[in-house]
This record gives C-alpha cells, sequence and structure tokens, in this order.
C-alpha cells in the first residue's frame, strides 16, 4: 500500500494542524509519502488530496513542478551532479562523465542494482567547493574521479549509512511543537491584533 | 588565514567586522550553548525592552537592505504593510538557489538560532504571530539544523506563546521547498506555501506587503538579512552604519567562486569594497588561479549582466554596479579565467534558467528554451551566423529595448545601465538572456568563430515536383 | 461622478471608469488590445502576455500587463507604440514556435483566436526551425473532450474555468517550464457537468468536444441566436448548423442569466434533434399498430377521438397534460385549444414533480437578484443536478462572498460545500427545519443584513408538496420583503403555466387526472410532450392512468413510452425546428430561433394545435408564430411588455410581471404518520443524466446517466448488508424493488435516496403521490 501509513498519517494531521490552511501542508506531506515509499505514488497523491481537502489533480499540478519528487521508483542513492556555472567552469562535465562510466548508466538512469540513479543537477549552494555534487542532497565537496571512485564503494558497502539516509528522507530531525508552548495557526479571517502591539494612537 | 573544517568554503581572513559570521569559528556554534555563551537571545531581550514601533525605527535607521537580491530596505518593506490590517505574516525566504550564491546555506547550517532570534525580532515589530521558515528542499542539514534549533528554543521559552514571560508569541513553523529555483522569487515562494505550483504572481497586484500569504500582509524576508537584526539590537544603529557606506551599510556575505587562486565565502564591507579587493585581494582570493588572467566575472548571481576586468574598481554599491551595467544582487561572484570557454559558459547559465522557468508565461517558458537550443547548436558547432541575430532578437521579445550592458573600451561601448524592460511576470526570462547577451557584446569574437564555416543561413533542401 | 477617470488611448482623450482594467477602457475607446488568457468572466492571470501595452502615468512609457492593471487618472494608453509592436510580435512568435500549424485539420481553423491574432498581430514569419515540442494527441480527458497538448498554449482559460467557475479543479497544469502541460490525474478524469465551456473558451484547438470533432468547418456554419429549453434557466446560445444539420450549441454571455456558460446536458443535447429515432410522421392506431398516416387523416383522427369523448361524457372527461417541452406560443395555442376550444378545464403542464403552480404567484426574485442578495434560502432540490448554471451564478456569488447561502435539503447537494449553513432535513420535517434555522441568532442576524431570495422547489419526489409549502410560507412570514426565485425544473414549464397551461376553476391537475383516468372517467387524454410513465413520480398511477384513459392522443417528437400507448401520435417538430419565444424560471421571454428544416412532415405544436381547432370547428387565428407572441403580450397577465418586437430588439428579452392571474401559493395542511424506527424515509431526486428524451436520444450524453440505486449512509449500509454494491430489497407496504446498495454520505443517515428516472429498476414503483412521506424497509436479498 502506497498511501501514508498509519503513523505517517497522524504525522500527517499534525503537520497539517500547524498551518492556517490544510493546503499548505501539500509539499511537507508529499516528503513524507516519498520518504515511505522512495518516491511518489499516484495512491500517496490521491491520499494527500484527501488530506489536504484538494483534488488528485491539483496536489498532482503542485508535486510535478519540483524537482524533489519522483514518480517512478529511484536508487537508494539519488546521485546529483552539479552543472551550473561555478561546478562547469571547475570540471563537472568530467566528473559526469566519469560517473557514467562507473555507474554504467546515463543521466536519469537507475543502475541494476537498483543502488544509483544519476542525474545532471543545478546549482547546489556549495560553487567554492566545486566541482559539487550530493548523494541523496548530502553535499559532497570538490569531487575528484577518486572521490568519487571512493564514494561510491563506501555507499556500497555501507559505510555512509549514518550520514546519508536512503532516497526519500530528507532531515532525520524534524520540528517538534510542545503543545503546552505552541501559539497555533494564525487564521487569515482574524483580524485581531496582536496583544503586544499597541493600538494606533488616535490623533 | 582561516578556514574551518566544519565550515566549508567560509573564509575567515583579515581583520573585518564580522556581524552574522561572529560565531562560525566555533565548531558548536549551532548549538544553544554556544549562542548563550556569544550573546545569544540578547538582541531579542533588547527589543522586547522598547515598543515594536522602536523596534521597527531601528531597523528602519540602520537601512539593512534585503541580501536576497533586490537590496531593498528591510525596515521600508515592513512600514509598506497596511496599518491595522491583521493578520500578517512573515515568511523567511530560505530557498536560496541563485547561482553562484550561498551564504544562507552556510547561515543556517551553522547559525540558526541567529536567525531565530532574527525572525522573533521582526515578528515583534511588525506584530504577526506566526512565521514561515520556508528552506530550500535540497538543503537536508540546514533543516536539521533549524529544527534541532527551533526545538531547543521552544524548551527554552524563546518561541511560542508568552516569550521570556512577555505577552509577546510566537510561532515559528519549519517548512520545506521540494526543488524548484523559481521559489525563490516572494510571490513564487508563497505560493509554494501555499501548496501550489511555485509561480510568481503578478506585480502589481500582488505585493505581498499588501497581498501576500493567504491574501493577507506578508513580510518576504531573506535568512542573510534577518540574521543581521540580533547584532543590529544588541549594537545599535550608530554601530551599524559606523560600517560600510551611507546608502549600503553594515556588511554582506558574498560568495566568490570560479577560476579564482581561493574561492570562498566572505563577509565584506558593503559599499567600500570592490571587486578588485575581492578578486585580487590577500584576504579575500588572491588573483587567479594558475596565474592566468581574468576574462570576465558575474557580479552579483547568475542572473546579473557580466563585467569585464574595466569594472573591477566598481564596489559594492548597488546604484554604482547598477550605472555600470549590471547588479549586486543575491552576492555571488563567478570569475572566468581566460581558458574559459564563452559560448559554453553562456550556455550552461542560459540552460539553467530555461530549465527552472515555471512555464506560466510565454516569453519565458518558449524564449528560454529556444535560446538555449539555439545555443547549444552554436556551441556544438551547428550554428549558422543567422543563429547570432537570432538569440538577440529572441531576447528582445523577452527584454524589449536596450539590454544593460557593462562598457567596453576595447569594442567602443558605452554602458547601459541596469534595469531593463521585460515582457515577462518575473525576472527568470530575463535571467536566461542576461549570459546570452553579456556574451555576444563583449566576446561576439568568440561565437563567429564557432560559427564560420557554416553557411550564412541554413538552406533547406526543396525537391520541386511537377 | 468621481467614477469617471480621464484617460488617453493613442492620444485621444477618453473617459474610462474608475477600477476599470486598461484592456477594457481601450476596447471602450475603440482600440482592441489582441489577447489570449484574459477573459472577461474569469479572473485576469496575466499569463500570455499578448496584451501588454505602454503606460505613462508621468514617469514615462512602462510595460504594463492591460488585463491586470487598472486605469489611473491622466493615463497615456499605448497599444500601437513601436515596443508595443515588437512586444506583440514577438509573443505571437513564441506561441508559434512551438504550436503545430495543423490549421488545415484543425476544428478551431477559422475561429481561432491564435490564428486570427497572428494575422492581425503577428510577425509573419516564423524563424523557429528546431524540433517541435511533442506529446502523445489528442488524449479524452473526459467522455465528451478531448485535449491536444501540443496545440495548448497554456493560457490558463481551461484550468481556471475548472476551478474558479464550476468549482471541479480535476484539469491542472502539470510539470514545469517547457514541458507545462494540462492533466487530469490517472483514473479521475474532468468529469465536470460543465466540461464543454472549456471547448468554448480554449482560444486555439487544444480541446475539442467528441459531438463536433471533424464535423464541420466553422466557415460552413450558419448560426441563429436562440434559448437553451433544456432547463428552466434558459440559457442564451447560438445554434449552430451546415447543411440543414444542428452541430453544435455555443454560449452567448447573456448578463441576467448565463454568462455565456452552459451546462454539458444543454449543449450537447441537441444530437437529439437529430436522432434516427424522432417520429417523422404522424401515426394512426390500427389495432395493436400504430401506423403512419397523412397529417389530414391523423387530425381528422383526433379531432373525431375529442368529439367521441365530449359526446360521451362532456369536456370534463377530457385532460390536457404537458406544454412545458414547448415554446410560450405552443403552450398558448394549446391552452387555448384545451380551455376555449374543447371547453375541459383539465389542463397542466407540471407532471406531479414540482410544488404547485401558486409558486408562480409569490414576489419573484430574478437570477441576479439571487446572486447579489445578502443570504440565498435554498429550499429546494439539488440546483446543481437540476439548473446547473443557476448554480454557477450562485456559487459564484458565495465564493466572491456577496452572498451567504442558507440550504435546506434532505440530502447534501452540490451547493453543500458552499453553504455557510446547511441544514439536512427528514422528509416531512421541513418546517421543524425551518422554525431550528430562524431560532438561530446568527441565522436571523444574516437574514436581516440585507435583501433574502428564497429558491423553492421539489426536492424530494416521493414525498407530498405540502410540508415544503408550509416551510416555504413559515420562511416567507419571517422575513419580510423575501422574494423566491422558483425552482421549476421543465424546460418551458413557467411559460406553459404562466400563458395558461394550468387548470380552470375547477379543473383537475395531472395527479386528479391520472387518478380519475385510473378509474375510467377520462374518455380522452391529450399529452402534449409529455410522458407520465417516465416522469410522474407514482409510476404505478400513470400505468393505470394510461390503462385506464379510454383514448389518448399524443403530441411528441419521439415515441415515448406513454406515446407508444396513444391512439393518434401528433408528430411534433422539435427544438431548433421551430421558432418562438421561450419563458424562464424569472420570467423572462426570450426568443427561440428555427435554424433547421423540421425533421420528417413535423409540425410545431401550435400549428398542431391551430390545425386541430379549424378540425373541431374554431379558428384560432393564428398564421404566424409571431401572430401568437402578439396575442400573448395581449391577453396574458404580466406578458404585455414581451412584444415580438421588444423580445427581438434584445439579446437578453423581456421580464414579465409576476402574473395576478395566479393565486399566490398559502398554507395547507400537511400530516405526516408514524414513522418506524426500522424504516427509511426515501428520497428521490434527479440528476442532470437521466433517461429523459434529449438526452437518451444524444448519442454522447446516453452512457452518462449513472443508473438506479439506493444510496445510503454508509453507517446505514453497514447495518442493512455487508457491502457496497450489495443487491438489497427496498419495499414500501404495496411494492418493492431490488436494486443496488451504494454507500453515499451525503444522504442523510435514516434516508435511502435513489435518483429518479434512471436505467434500471424503477423507483417510481414504490413511489405514493398520494402519501405524506414514503418509508421504506431495505433488506439484504
Amino acid at each position: 500500500m502506497s498511501r501514508l501509513n498509519e503513523a505517517n498519517t497522524i504525522l500527517a494531521k499534525e503537520i497539517i494542524a500547524r498551518y492556517p490552511k490544510a493546503r499548505s501542508a501539500t509539499i511537507p506531506l508529499l516528503h513524507l509519502s516519498q520518504q515511505q515509499n522512495g518516491y511518489v505514488t499516484e495512491e500517496a497523491m490521491a491520499h494527500v488530496a484527501e488530506l489536504v481537502g484538494a483534488t488528485p489533480a491539483e496536489v498532482q499540478g503542485t508535486a510535478t513542478f519540483y524537482e524533489m519528487f519522483k514518480f517512478r521508483p529511484v536508487g537508494k542513492y539519488l546521485v546529483n551532479i552539479c552543472g551550473t556555472m561555478s561546478c562547469q567552469l571547475m570540471g563537472s562535465e568530467a566528473l559526469l562523465h566519469h560517473a557514467e562510466e562507473v555507474l554504467g548508466v546515463k543521466p536519469g538512469g537507475t543502475t541494476a542494482d537498483g543502488m544509483f540513479t544519476l542525474e545532471h543537477a543545478e546549482c547546489q549552494a556549495a560553487c567554492t567547493e566545486a566541482p559539487n555534487m550530493q548523494v541523496n542532497y548530502r553535499h559532497c565537496h570538490r569531487m575528484t574521479n577518486e572521490a568519487f571512485d571512493q564514494l561510491i564503494a563506501d555507499l556500497r558497502e555501507g559505510k555512509r549509512d549514518a550520514d546519508i539516509p536512503a532516497h526519500g528522507t530528507l532531515a532525520r530531525i524534524r520540528q517538534q511543537i510542545p503543545a503546552e508552548k505552541a501559539v497555533g495557526p494564525v487564521s487569515p479571517d482574524d483580524p485581531a491584533r496582536p496583544v503586544w502591539t499597541p493600538a494606533p494612537e488616535v490623533k | 588565514m582561516a578556514t574551518y573544517p566544519w565550515a566549508a568554503g567560509y573564509v575567515d581572513d583579515g581583520d573585518r567586522p564580522k556581524i552574522v559570521t561572529a560565531r562560525f569559528e566555533h565548531e558548536d556554534s549551532y548549538t544553544i550553548t554556544r549562542y548563550h555563551a556569544t550573546e545569544g537571545y540578547a538582541g531579542l531581550k533588547a527589543a522586547l525592552t522598547r515598543t515594536p514601533g522602536e523596534v521597527h525605527d531601528e531597523v528602519r535607521g540602520a537601512t539593512v537592505l534585503g541580501r536576497g537580491g533586490a537590496g531593498f530596505p528591510a525596515g521600508t518593506k515592513w512600514g509598506l504593510m497596511p496599518p491595522e490590517k491583521y493578520p500578517r505574516y512573515l515568511v523567511v525566504n530560505g530557498d536560496e538557489s541563485e547561482p553562484g550564491t550561498y551564504k544562507d546555506r552556510l547561515l543556517m547550517e551553522r547559525d540558526p538560532h541567529q536567525l531565530i532570534e532574527g525572525c522573533l525580532i521582526a515578528a515583534y515589530a511588525a506584530g504577526l504571530s506566526q512565521v514561515f521558515l520556508y528552506i530550500r528542499g535540497e538543503m537536508p542539514l540546514a533543516h536539521e539544523r533549524v529544527a534541532t534549533a527551533l526545538n531547543e528554543a521552544y524548551a527554552a521559552g524563546y518561541v511560542g506563546k508568552n516569550i521570556l514571560g512577555t505577552d509577546f508569541s510566537v510561532d515559528i513553523i519549519l517548512h520545506w521547498g521540494a526543488g524548484a529555483y523559481v521559489v525563490g522569487e516572494e510571490t513564487a515562494l508563497i505560493e509554494s506555501l501555499e501548496g501550489k505550483r511555485g509561480e510568481p504572481r503578478l506585480k502589481p497586484p500582488y505585493f505581498p506587503a499588501a497581498i501576500g500569504l493567504y491574501g493577507q500582509p506578508t513580510i518576504v524576508n531573506n535568512v542573510e538579512t534577518l540574521s543581521n537584526l540580533p547584532w543590529l539590537l544588541r549594537n545599535g544603529v550608530a554601530a551599524y552604519t559606523a560600517i560600510g557606506t551611507e546608502t549600503s551599510p553594515g556588511t554582506r556575505m558574498v560568495a566568490v567562486s570560479g577560476h579564482v587562486a581561493r574561492p570562498g565565502v566572505f563577509e565584506i564591507v558593503n559599499g567600500t569594497t570592490t571587486f578588485r579587493d575581492l578578486l585580487f585581494g590577500d584576504e579575500f582570493c588572491q588573483g587567479i588561479r594558475d596565474g592566468n588572467s581574468l576574462k570576465a566575472f558575474v557580479p552579483g548571481g547568475g542572473s546579473a549582466p557580466w563585467f569585464t576586468p574595466e569594472q573591477l574598481d566598481v564596489p559594492f554599491e548597488g546604484r554604482v554596479a547598477g550605472a555600470a551595467g549590471s547588479m549586486l544582487g543575491s552576492g555571488a561572484v563567478m570569475v572566468m579565467d581566460d581558458t574559459t570557454d564563452i559560448p559554453t559558459a553562456a550556455l550552461t547559465l542560459t540552460r539553467f534558467y530555461a530549465h527552472e522557468s515555471c512555464g506560466q508565461c510565454t516569453p519565458c517558458r518558449e524564449g528560454g528554451t529556444w535560446l538555449m537550443r539555439v545555443l547549444e547548436r552554436v556551441v556544438e558547432g551547428q550554428g549558422t551566423r543567422a543563429d547570432l541575430d537570432q538569440l538577440l532578437e529572441i531576447g528582445e521579445s523577452i527584454c524589449p529595448g536596450k539590454f544593460p550592458h557593462a562598457a567596453n573600451s576595447a569594442l567602443g561601448l558605452e554602458a547601459t545601465p541596469f534595469p531593463y524592460k521585460m515582457t515577462t511576470i518575473c525576472f527568470v526570462g530575463p535571467s536566461a538572456y542576461a549570459p546570452v547577451h553579456s556574451a555576444l557584446t563583449h566576446f561576439r569574437d568568440e561565437f563567429e568563430a564557432r560559427v564560420a564555416d557554416t553557411p550564412a543561413r541554413r538552406q533547406i533542401p526543396v525537391t520541386a515536383v511537377h | 461622478m468621481s467614477d469617471e477617470i480621464n484617460v488617453t488611448v493613442n492620444g485621444v482623450p477618453h473617459v474610462a471608469r474608475k477600477g476599470q482594467l486598461v484592456i477594457e477602457a481601450a476596447a471602450d475607446a475603440g482600440e482592441y488590445i489582441p489577447r489570449f488568457c484574459y477573459h472577461e468572466r474569469m479572473s485576469s492571470v496575466g499569463k500570455c502576455r499578448m496584451c501588454l501595452v505602454e503606460c505613462d502615468t508621468g514617469r514615462g512609457p512602462a510595460v504594463t500587463v492591460s488585463c491586470m492593471a487598472t486605469v489611473a487618472p491622466d493615463m497615456k494608453i499605448d497599444t500601437q507604440s513601436p515596443t508595443v509592436k515588437r512586444m506583440q510580435e514577438g509573443v505571437l512568435e513564441l506561441l508559434l514556435a512551438n504550436h503545430p500549424l495543423d490549421c488545415p485539420v484543425c476544428d478551431k481553423g477559422g475561429e481561432c483566436p491564435l490564428q486570427d491574432q497572428a494575422f492581425s498581430h503577428g510577425p509573419g514569419e516564423s524563424r523557429f526551425v528546431e524540433e517541435k515540442r511533442h506529446f502523445e494527441k489528442p488524449i479524452p480527458i473526459s467522455d465528451l473532450v478531448f485535449l491536444d497538448r501540443e496545440r495548448c498554449i497554456l493560457c490558463d482559460r481551461c484550468t481556471r474555468f475548472a476551478d474558479e467557475v464550476a468549482g471541479d479543479p480535476l484539469i491542472h497544469f502539470t510539470s514545469r517550464g517547457n514541458s507545462t502541460h494540462i492533466a487530469t490525474f490517472p483514473d479521475e478524469p474532468f468529469a465536470s457537468y460543465f466540461s464543454g465551456n472549456t471547448v468554448q473558451i480554449c482560444p486555439v484547438g487544444a480541446l475539442t468536444a467528441k459531438p463536433y470533432r471533424f464535423k464541420a468547418r466553422p466557415w460552413d456554419l450558419q448560426q441563429e441566436e436562440s434559448t437553451c429549453t433544456t432547463c428552466s434557466v434558459g440559457c442564451r446560445v447560438v445554434v449552430q448548423s451546415s447543411r440543414d444539420e444542428v452541430l453544435r450549441y455555443m454560449g452567448v454571455d447573456s448578463e441576467p442569466v448565463n454568462h455565456g456558460w452552459l451546462c454539458d446536458r444543454g449543449r450537447f443535447s441537441f444530437e437529439a434533434t437529430k436522432s434516427a429515432e424522432r417520429v417523422l410522421q404522424p401515426l394512426v392506431r390500427e389495432g395493436d399498430a400504430l401506423a403512419p398516416a397523412a397529417w389530414n387523416v391523423a387530425l381528422a383522427e383526433a379531432a373525431r377521438l375529442i368529439g367521441e369523448a365530449k359526446a360521451a361524457a362532456g369536456a370534463g372527461s377530457i385532460a390536457v397534460l404537458g406544454g412545458a417541452r414547448g415554446t410560450n406560443e405552443d403552450a398558448f395555442a394549446w391552452a387555448r385549444l384545451a380551455h376555449e376550444v374543447i371547453g375541459t378545464t383539465n389542463v397542466y403542464a407540471q407532471m406531479g414533480d414540482g410544488l404547485p403552480v401558486g409558486l408562480l404567484g409569490l414576489d419573484r426574485a430574478t437570477i441576479d437578484d439571487a446572486a447579489n442578495a445578502a443570504t440565498v434560502v435554498l429550499l429546494s432540490p439539488d440546483i446543481k443536478e437540476e439548473l446547473p448554471v443557476l448554480y454557477l451564478r450562485l456559487r459564484a456569488a458565495a465564493e466572491q462572498r456577496r452572498t451567504k447561502i442558507i440550504e435546506l435539503t434532505p440530502k447534501r447537494t452540490g451547493m453543500t460545500p458552499y453553504a455557510w449553513r446547511h441544514v439536512g432535513y427528514q422528509p416531512g420535517t421541513q418546517v421543524a427545519a425551518v422554525d431550528g434555522l430562524l431560532a438561530d441568532a446568527d441565522v436571523a442576524a444574516q437574514l436581516a443584513t440585507g435583501p433574502v431570495v428564497v429558491v423553492a422547489g421539489r426536492a424530494n419526489l416521493a414525498e407530498s408538496t405540502a410540508t415544503t409549502v408550509q416551510a416555504l410560507r413559515r420562511l416567507l412570514d419571517a422575513v419580510p420583503g423575501a422574494t423566491v426565485l422558483p425552482a421549476f425544473r421543465r424546460g418551458n414549464v413557467v411559460g406553459a403555466l404562466q400563458v395558461g397551461m394550468r387548470p380552470g376553476k375547477g379543473g383537475l391537475d395531472t395527479r386528479g387526472t391520472l387518478q380519475a383516468a385510473a378509474d375510467g372517467k377520462i374518455e380522452c387524454l391529450v399529452l402534449v410532450g409529455s410522458d407520465p410513465l417516465a416522469d410522474f413520480p407514482d409510476h404505478s398511477l400513470a400505468t393505470r392512468a394510461l390503462a385506464g384513459a379510454r383514448r389518448i392522443i399524443a403530441v411528441d417528437t419521439f415515441l415515448s413510452a406513454s406515446a407508444a400507448k396513444a391512439d393518434v401520435v401528433l408528430a411534433a417538430s422539435a427544438f431548433a425546428e421551430k421558432a418562438g419565444t421561450h419563458t424562464n424560471l424569472e420570467g423572462r421571454v426570450t426568443s427561440l430561433a428555427r435554424k433547421v428544416t423540421p425533421a420528417g412532415v413535423n409540425r410545431a405544436d401550435w400549428m398542431i394545435a391551430a390545425e386541430l381547432a379549424l378540425e373541431l370547428g374554431s379558428d384560432l387565428g393564428y398564421g404566424t408564430v409571431e401572430d401568437i407572441t402578439a396575442d400573448i403580450a395581449a391577453k396574458v397577465d404580466g406578458y404585455a411588455a414581451a412584444t415580438p418586437a421588444a423580445i427581438a430588439a434584445d439579446s437578453d428579452g423581456v421580464l414579465t410581471a409576476v402574473p395576478g392571474a395566479i393565486d399566490p401559493m398559502n398554507h395547507v395542511e400537511a400530516v405526516i404518520g408514524e414513522r418506524n424506527a426500522y424504516d427509511f424515509r426515501l428520497v428521490v431526486s434527479r440528476v442532470l443524466y437521466d433517461q429523459a428524451e434529449g438526452t437518451a436520444h444524444s448519442p454522447s450524453l446516453a452512457h452518462l446517466a449513472r443508473g438506479s440505486a439506493v444510496h445510503l449512509h454508509p453507517l446505514d449500509l453497514d447495518r442493512v448488508t455487508s457491502t457496497a454494491g450489495a443487491r438489497v430489497k427496498v419495499s414500501t407496504a404495496s411494492a418493492s424493488v431490488v436494486f443496488t446498495a451504494v454507500a453515499d454520505d451525503s444522504v442523510l443517515r435514516g434516508t435511502a435516496w435513489v435518483p429518479f428516472n434512471q436505467p434500471g429498476p424503477n423507483v417510481g414503483e414504490l413511489i405514493d403521490c398520494f402519501a405524506a412521506v414514503t418509508d421504506v424497509r431495505i433488506e439484504n436479498v
């Protein structure tokens, strides 16, 4: 079943409750579904639609806008090689070609063992550390062919499990808002002035 | 020289004032313990002893410029909200993705409490009780650090109900993106936060200060901008404006990447530091790599028209850079040395913007991709001379009239100042054109050489049938 | 006066209205600004960028999106500057870059805004030599609409319509940038009742409607403006035909009525006009069979049957039912024939499925009144199912926060999501529901804030009208000044009732007539486009009545179940085959056009009435349809302004006055019996697609009827059976019918809902039209 499971459904409702409008939780919930299933399934989109009160077509419209959401299975590790300017100036094309050779797939492809999906990516905000790449969005700086080979070997052997979770998991730490401290969502229909803000002087 | 293994890219060299990166030297700079040990939350406490209006005045008085790209003063931006219209929201723009730019990621990873404190000060001054902290999806470490910091801050009573025992209450909700450059545009950020496709809204009428999140007045501020506020509240306007120039006070973070000897992210003094200081100064990039010479540089993120060595003495002062034909944007400089293949470099940026077009308006959706495809042909040696003019024609459909460019004395060109006219909703379309225009303006000979061997006009064979 | 804003348009001074969009102000000044995404009935999005102009408000000419920007004092609007021309040429070249040039085989070719504006504002040359974007084409996005994503220019009109106007956001932009396209969710088609509108507003040939694909070239089409008679909203349409065949309806933007929109049932039911099933000549019974006959033979036979009946048992043994499917003129001619020539008072246009005719005697609201009222109370059937475009108007009023909707219905409806208050009531408890509502302080305060319109109609066919009438009276007494929009459903039922198709003094209504027929007291039953076997809720009574009537004369376009039992069938012309006028539910009289030659030798109902009158020895005095229109204006209460000239002069028609001749509906007593705790109270109502002639004989629509089934609240379904989809027996004291059970949380607990007139088991078997309510037992089979 690729709808959200029971635990994630509870979590989803907690996330929704933080927003003034449920639909704002669409992207976090899609991430949650991708964390559960490794990619975003149709059933998950339909489930998210139910939860946030949109149509599945609307959720699909949102989901497909964002590149991090995958709609078919990808490898355990998504290998994103940056090709934007600073990385390109510093040799990212050569790195990408090396990666293609090592993994035996072209960008967009997944290795036969389901371990790696290779992608050409755009700027990863680490431009001084070019050429840069990410594995499941964890940065790997100043990559060389040797460093790449080592990284792939380590990943295959599970040596990076501690810092690189499987595809779909973004942050392993979630925000927790203690119920007694939460102010709660501010409805756009509530025109009250916050109490600490003084009323304007009457002139 | 000081670099820190825990803050890859950050270079802490020379004796300059540090406003936002002061804690980076500590490995545990992201913890609440370290934050407490380094005047953490003192800015918030200082703010709470004043009225919201006084705090607003302080921010306005310091002219804290927006660090997201447009450089609009934060205090003025807050003041654009219609008086007495509530509720209001603060949306923190942590969707940093402009090519060449990274500083917000470092600030979130290395000093999340400083950002949280900045949010609290802004919320207090602007009179709002819900903040959305939108972090780019591809930055899980930043997300983890901010999540941890928020959990600590809630536990310590800095965030949530009745902060530090006062009647000031605000929630900060951590929200993550999912990979779309255009969401960095503030109205697209709001759309995305509403659970929709990140398509920019039209301004006017959708100025977020008036019609923003859920149709309510909304402040959208950049991470670096907000990170300035704790220091400002601790040290006051005079100390803040003592740094930099009158119109560009304080410091700003700048990432210099590409073909320099020592690429890095630096906190520089605003207004006075020049590009020559930055690219060639000992405390900064220490010149071009391998003793090569400078060919060109992108001064303000991938969207900015290019500068050549002629503009090295332009300082980090928006108006000067604008008059010189470009912009300072998001604080990102990308340097090309004399080995650089200009058409390929231009293609790399154009491809980025074509790829990142949201697709809602015609000139960007169709024009960006068209530019990219013609450029691809040219780079691959399949282009024609007509293609070069065609590139400028497509560009004119995106930006009618004169497009800004720097002066080039060798070519006898005067500068055309910023900004440009545009047929698109937002800046993504023009950004696809900017590198093409700059490259063709300053380095047309390289393109000419690429198409020299192809016929002047592509011939389509026609077989006559009788 | 402060609403006036002085601007110049291309140098010429012009007075615009405050808040007016630049694109509209320029249009008023005679400058058409090209556009694709802009649509005056939807919000502006400024996406296509075709309408860019230059406006100068003192700081120099600025590129301005004329569909988003409003006029400002002293604004200089320039729609022709070199920059503007360059931008227009640029946008068109870019739009055409990926647009396939398959115009020769595109249905839109010839009426295509992209073609037209490329011609008028384009660069005249395409320099795009790259390969174009490719998608599989075309793909069906619903049963009725196909999408060609290669032709699509992503103007957001269809998606905006689906979201903003129809409230069915089932199509959406998908993917990003240059790969953006319109998509439905897999296995969830664009099953909107209003999908055809997207085809009409598509500015290119990306969306096409199945019934029209590859049927004609636009330049071969001829058109006449007319009124849709599928329901009583009376949407304005143009009827388009080629070679004497109706091929398409298009909505016309009538400000007081439909704003250009149509429902799919109205839009596509034209197929019935050219159906091969039509009756194409008069028929006369010969033993068990109906045989073709010449008009003179059939009319003489009809006259003979009427004369015989009159001779046998007097004019009171003759009844005339129907008139709602025709024009005002048809109804008036038949009313005169019935009342004056035949001399019967047993005349009625309703088929026992509406509220009493006295509803038309109440202070009437217009659709605009309702859509601008502070409060609308819906004491009515599901208007999304029965009066779809009225639903669009009221939904818009609610969504735009003009109007608060208070809904009192026996099940959740299409309007419920937009209602400010929804009260679900068990059939028979309407009065208590109204009392409860009025006791609510918030509701009382809301009702006092401004104009209140009550939309009143028959929400349940398995229940007498008495309690609804009581509840309505209670409401009107409590809210002085409230006006009523009568939710009568059938095409021209309001017109027919108002011009005289209602009982004379002492005459029988439909229920009385059918009871009399069942009792053998009706010598001759005349059905004027009416089909009691399909439409009268109490099927058993209708069956006994048609068996008990000694003679039956049917005037019809199809050989309906009832017409098949007739002794004489007089072949009638259908919509688009006859001219005349129509009265909608607010009393608006609009024109109906004859666009094609009637099928076979068929004649308009009014001609049949006139000729039958001649056979019976009277001359109604009508030579043309205008004669009757003029006669109605002269004689019918409220219609004085509805002269042929006045109707022809205004596309929006003429609003008639409330007829003083109809007594306003008044309080009636109703007694609701005790209820067995194990019983379900039956709710029967219509959905948009049913077995009505226009739908059943339109191939594109026929299969959309959902089929008969009993719908129960999921918890109730658990109570009686194990699973949805099971067969259950639904029984009253006298009848039982086996249905498939469906779980449906729009149904109130303790009630069972069955859609009316659907393929499958006939729920009419369970309805007793003399009972106040219908309680049923439901058992698993």
